[in-house]
């Protein structure tokens, strides 16, 4: 592979991967935004998590699953239900990934 | 004297607690790491870009598909306007972040800023919503998160081929599990749960529609957008 090219395109995907982060704290931080705004950025963390969340869960290969076999939906379950009652950040990693290697040994 | 060596601690308890606080993301983090610098491996780049773009570019999807498209002969210009679109979404993030960085200094937004990914941002959010802004800690995670996948992405790349299934351990499953106990700390009323279910079903949409790589942003612009109106909405309902 062409050396040049690849550290040309290593050097571009950073500049365009760090305007998008940096211009907003660059221009929003140091003033106070209006009502509105502040209430549109509040919902951002819900939504943003819940579209990479979601389609990870139930399109795990691209098409809808619902099926018993879909560890990463079923295991999910018991992991948002303790995540609600405890707020452990571990143990819903923990439990996650416990059930999700559990379940692909029973299902071999 | 005293006050010296106090700030010294607490500065080095504020450094401990962001690095404990990011080790679900290093969980995470290490498999996929892994599995980049396997990859990059396979389609033939040097070890040393293998790490220059962890530690350049880091940003997890746009790097796997990076080497996707590496592999498979495209030109940089498609490369670089990939990554632009797939990473466009980590603006809403860093915009949503700003109004816990007040009184940062401009180098300090621009240091923070370059190691937002979306599991760094996830965990800043839900610190911001308790009110935990400490700016050590802050960057405590970041850090440790970054040093995670730059080491991850070298080991998988010595790893190369031999590298052992990860499958059997669950470990690909540790970033949605992250994503689904940072997601349950964001949801505070009721209206939250309707944003999450309305955010969702508007990304899935968009993927089946065979737009995915728009999905995250056009989906959280329209999910914040429905947030947003119905607050308004309920509000002037009840004034």
């Amino acid at each position: 592979m062409d050396e040049a090219a690849v550290l040309l395109t290593i050097v571009g995907m950073t500049l365009v991967t760090y305007a998008p982060r940096v211009a907003p704290v660059l221009l929003l931080a140091s003033r106070a935004l209006p009502g509105p705004v502040v209430r549109w950025l509040s919902y951002v963390p819900t939504a943003v998590l819940s579209a990479m969340l979601f389609p990870s869960l139930l399109l795990p290969a691209g098409g809808l699953d619902l099926g018993l076999d879909n560890i990463f939906l079923w295991a999910a379950l018991p992991a948002f239900l303790l995540a609600w009652k405890t707020r452990s950040f571990f143990g819903t990693v923990a439990l996650g990934m416990g059930l999700v290697a559990a379940g692909r040994w029973l299902l071999g | 004297m005293i006050t010296k060596s106090m700030e010294g601690e607490g500065a080095r308890a504020a450094w401990l607690s962001g690095v404990k606080q990011a080790l679900p993301i290093v969980m995470g983090y290490l498999p996929v790491g892994a599995a980049f610098g396997v990859l990059a491996h396979k389609t033939g780049l040097s070890a040393l870009e293998t790490v220059l773009m962890s530690l350049l570019v880091y940003a997890g999807s746009a790097q796997l598909i990076a080497v996707a498209m590496f592999a498979a002969g495209m030109p940089p210009v498609s490369i670089v306007a990939t990554t632009f679109v797939v990473n466009l979404r980590h603006l809403l993030m860093t915009a949503s972040l700003t109004p816990g960085l007040k009184e940062w200094r401009q180098w300090q937004l621009g240091l923070f800023a370059y190691q937002v990914t979306d599991e760094t941002f996830a965990l800043h959010s839900a610190r911001f919503a308790r009110g935990e802004t400490d700016r050590t800690t802050g960057f405590a995670i970041n850090v440790t998160a970054h040093a995670a996948w730059v080491l991850a992405s070298g080991l998988g790349y010595l790893a190369g081929a031999g590298i052992p299934d990860v499958r059997p351990l669950g470990l690909d499953y540790a970033l949605p599990a992250m994503f689904i106990a940072l997601l349950t700390m964001q949801v505070r009323n009721g209206l939250h749960v309707f944003v999450a279910g309305f955010t969702g079903l508007a990304a899935m949409a968009l993927i089946q529609a065979g737009a995915d790589r728009f999905s995250v942003i056009i989906a959280t612009i329209a999910g914040a957008t429905f947030g947003a109106g119905v607050e308004s909405w309920m509000k002037r309902q009840s004034s």
